[in-house]
């Protein structure tokens, strides 16, 4: 178990480093760079020559690459091109929003996602199981910037309910925050529902044909104590994969969420770095990006392991 | 916004008299009933005092994570209303668009219009206890000199010298004269700082509010500076502003009232803000105005002929229409808007006419010439589909247009003043002298059209350092009759900027410069409840 763990670390690490090139080669390719694209039409080339050189953008992008691997290698993921500050610091507050909306998102969706699949496997083809697949799929297949705007117009300017701006500060109390926040984490919910509902409803289902499950109808139990106590533990291990792959779409997938929504996110961040050729700040969030989702997927395969006694206990 | 609308703003303004208005108005045949009424409003809104206290909430586009404090560094609309809110310029551009004394309490300029003395206001403090004195301007001018990264480097290329005569006076020596420099000094990086500050993780400024919190590209606040030596402005406790680039975010807010003003409101739904009850909104009639480029000196754009039938094989109106639901004004291809006093008014307004585009396509000799246009969003939103509806128009009158779309990476420094025909803009300058000398005048590093009249040199030389009204007149009169003539540049629109406000608002006044009250809406504004 160790091993595989150390294992998955070690390729994670690998894949880090493969995406810090991708990004960096990336952000080459793209024309112009940030002197360029701070400066627009009122630059001079005096003023794009200084501002070149302050920065250290006039040395070739092989020395610039191994400069910030060295540096990322001690944990110093260096200084935003364009404000100077330290990268560290100017995400730390945006990921820790990103984290909060998805833990707040994921608070909702997780439990009720599996509660309705399981529903709709006990209710299998009768109305209510209509009703919750076509009511997802709907969610899931309209846009999600137009859900956050259906959300607003209803609930925010026709009924006043909850404010369109998610624009919470670090010293937002957490009250404040939670209303804040509500809109878009209901968006996001609406979002990633379906799928995980979906799953489990199949893989329940799946579960439901064998022949053990046939036994405990047998026995005389009742259908929601064989879904719930004889299938459910079974279908876990799908489940949790496609759980960890929507939680990770929490975090990396919201960009658009947050544009609508004004959420001070890491996204947000990540744009704007782009769009500015700030390469620190966009190395720096697309490693975020990366960890997050190598991180989850491996969790999802170690609880896998864990639901099932066939590979907990390995003959 | 109609004729009289318009005529009623700028009677508002104080552009236009009362007399003046009353006369015009009769002239487009409104009512006497509708008139008066709207006499009535205009001085029910002079006679309004402004209140003090509460919190303004502005919601803004135009901010990013990269912004900074520095003012050489402001490029966009969240940093410039900012800067003005923690810092002063030493000259203001006023409303009716005239410099009047900002930080300098008075200039005085030298015969010949190349020195140029200002005398520095007393009793004025930084935040941080310290005075304002000479030695402070001299640094803050000296920002945009030399080896430097401001954005203001280029007009501050006219300055030869700046020199402390004593504590309260400065001397500003210029290559050549220009009788105009007072309006350079209202430029929006031109901001006063304390001698030898560069910590710009601090506002260390002369403003009306300070720094409480800075978090670039998302949000800024700060609270009224109690000393603040202006005495008729900063009437809000405190400003909060929310960057909200996301254009129907930030109608929402709006909407909602999360804020109470927001800026660049989208054209398309001015209608609908204007059905609500609580807002208003702002028009602002101005000096920003697209361009479409050609270089004068690279076949086939070398061929006036070509160039004029270009000019009259592009529907204006159309643009206007297409890009900003007529929020604009029809550009007469000089930069020159109509809010600008050295208009010239007596040019013919250039139109769209098959016919005349035909004859001078035939009159210049060439046939099927390769016309590309190069363009991309990154000059500004709706460049591609500006350059698409002038290939339309232009094929109606026989001429084949391409329209190269350019990726916005990278649009300003590898297409804008290299490719031989582009699309691109201009904010405007406070000055129309500036203007004409940034973006036409000879040897300019931003003279995109390679524009290289040697009687256009001579007028913009001649005009810089007239200081007799009348002729000045004249001469600028004269250039723009040069460019709209002969030009090899075309100027399809002035843009007016839609600022939407709370009617709770006060204040917030449509300025001829940058948007949100040319970036002085912080200070100027107030709230009436």
């Amino acid at each position: 178990m160790l091993r595989l763990i150390a294992q998955r670390l070690g390729l994670g690490l690998l894949t880090l480093w493969a995406a810090s090139v991708l990004i960096f080669v990336g952000t080459e390719i793209l024309p112009g760079d940030l002197a360029s694209a701070v400066l627009q039409n009122s630059a001079t080339p005096e003023s794009l020559a200084e501002m070149r050189k302050e920065l250290g953008l006039d040395r070739p992008a092989i020395v610039r690459y191994g400069e910030w691997l060295g540096n990322a290698a001690v944990g110093d993921l260096g200084h935003s091109l364009a404000s100077h500050r330290d990268v560290v610091e100017e995400i730390k507050p945006r990921l820790e929003n990103t984290i909060f909306l998805a833990i707040c998102s994921a608070i909702i969706a997780v439990p009720l996602a599996v509660t309705l699949g399981l529903m709709a496997a006990i209710w299998q083809g009768g109305i209510y199981d209509r009703l919750v697949n076509l009511v997802t799929l709907l969610s899931i297949s309209v846009p999600e910037y137009l859900v956050g705007y259906i959300l607003i117009k209803y609930l925010s300017v026709q009924l006043g309910w909850f404010p369109s701006l998610g624009n919470v500060t670090p010293d937002t109390p957490m009250g404040e925050r939670i209303y804040l926040i509500f809109l878009p984490a209901l968006t996001l919910v609406l979002v990633v529902v379906a799928h995980m509902m979906r799953m489990t409803r199949a893989s329940v289902l799946n579960i439901m044909a064998s022949p053990y499950i046939e036994m405990a109808f047998l026995k005389g139990l009742p259908k929601w104590r064989v879904v719930v106590r004889h299938a459910f533990p079974n279908a876990l291990a799908p489940v949790i994969n496609v759980i960890a792959l929507n939680l990770a779409y929490l975090i990396v997938g919201v960009v658009i969420v947050e544009a609508v929504f004004v959420y001070p996110g890491l996204g947000q961040l990540m744009v704007d770095a782009v769009s500015k050729h700030d390469v620190p700040v966009v190395q720096a969030c697309g490693l975020i990006f990366a960890a997050a989702f190598i991180l989850l997927n491996m969790l999802a395969d170690i609880l896998a392991i864990f639901s099932n006694p066939r590979l907990r206990h390995p003959r | 916004m109609t004729e009289l609308e318009y005529l009623k703003q700028q009677h508002q303004e104080g552009r236009l008299s009362r007399r003046a208005f009353l006369g015009r108005a009769a002239a487009l045949g409104a009512s006497a009933a509708l008139v008066s009424s709207m006499v009535a409003s205009v001085e029910a809104y002079a006679a309004e005092t402004p209140k003090k206290g509460g919190t303004l909430m502005l919601g803004l586009a135009g901010g990013s994570t990269t912004d900074s404090l520095d003012p050489g560094s402001y490029n966009d609309s969240v940093m410039i209303d900012t800067g003005h809110a923690f810092w002063n310029g030493l000259v203001e551009w006023a409303q009716d668009g005239k410099p009047v004394p900002e930080l300098a309490e008075s200039w005085e300029v030298k015969p010949g219009a190349a020195e140029w003395i200002f005398n520095i206001r007393k009793g004025v403090t930084f935040s941080n206890g310290k005075t304002l004195d000479a030695d402070d301007i001299v640094y803050s001018l000296n920002m945009h000199r030399g080896q430097t990264k401001s954005g203001a480097a280029g007009p501050f290329k006219a300055v030869s010298d700046v020199k402390k005569l004593s504590p309260n006076q400065v001397q500003v020596t210029l290559v050549s004269g220009d009788a105009d420099f007072a309006y350079v000094l209202t430029d929006y990086h031109v901001l006063v700082v304390p001698n030898g500050h560069t910590d710009w993780s601090k506002a260390i400024g002369t403003g009306g509010y300070t720094l409480e919190k800075y978090d670039p590209g998302v949000r800024i606040t700060g609270k009224r500076n109690p000393n603040y030596w202006k005495s008729d402005r900063a009437h809000v406790d405190s400003f909060d502003i929310t960057v909200i680039n996301d254009t129907s975010a930030r109608m929402n807010a709006l909407i909602t009232g999360q804020v109470d003003a927001i800026n660049r409101v989208d054209p398309k739904l001015v209608k609908l803000l204007e059905k609500n009850p609580k807002l208003e909104i702002i028009r602002a009639p101005g000096g920003w105005h697209t361009v479409i480029s050609m270089m004068q000196d690279r076949a086939p754009f070398d061929n006036k002929d070509l160039r004029l039938a270009l000019k009259y094989g592009i529907d204006r109106e159309q643009i206007i229409k297409a890009l900003f639901s007529g929020y604009g004004t029809v550009g007469n291809d000089h930069p020159i808007p109509r809010t600008d006093p050295y208009v010239n008014t007596a040019l013919p307004q250039i139109k769209y006419d098959a016919d005349k585009a035909k004859f001078y396509m035939k009159r210049s000799g060439l046939t099927d010439p390769p016309v590309t246009i190069q363009a991309s969003d990154a000059a500004f939103a709706g460049a591609v589909d500006m350059a698409t509806l002038f290939q339309s128009s232009a094929a109606k009158a026989g001429i084949k247009i391409g329209v190269k779309k350019e990726p916005a990476d990278g649009f300003w420094d590898n297409v804008w003043l290299k490719g031989p025909c582009v699309t691109s803009y201009w904010g405007g300058r406070a000055a129309a002298t500036q203007m004409l000398a940034v973006a036409y005048g000879p040897g300019a590093p931003w003279n995109e059209s390679h524009y290289a009249n040697p009687k256009f040199a001579e007028l913009l030389t001649a005009a810089r350092a007239e200081t007799d009204e009348a002729k000045r007149k004249q001469q600028i009169w004269e250039m723009q009759a040069l460019l709209h003539d002969d030009g090899a540049t075309i100027v399809p629109a002035f843009r007016d900027w839609l600022a939407g406000n709370n009617k709770k608002v006060g204040g917030h006044t449509p300025h001829g410069g940058f948007d949100m009250d040319n970036g002085y809406i912080v200070e100027k504004a107030w709230l009436k409840t």
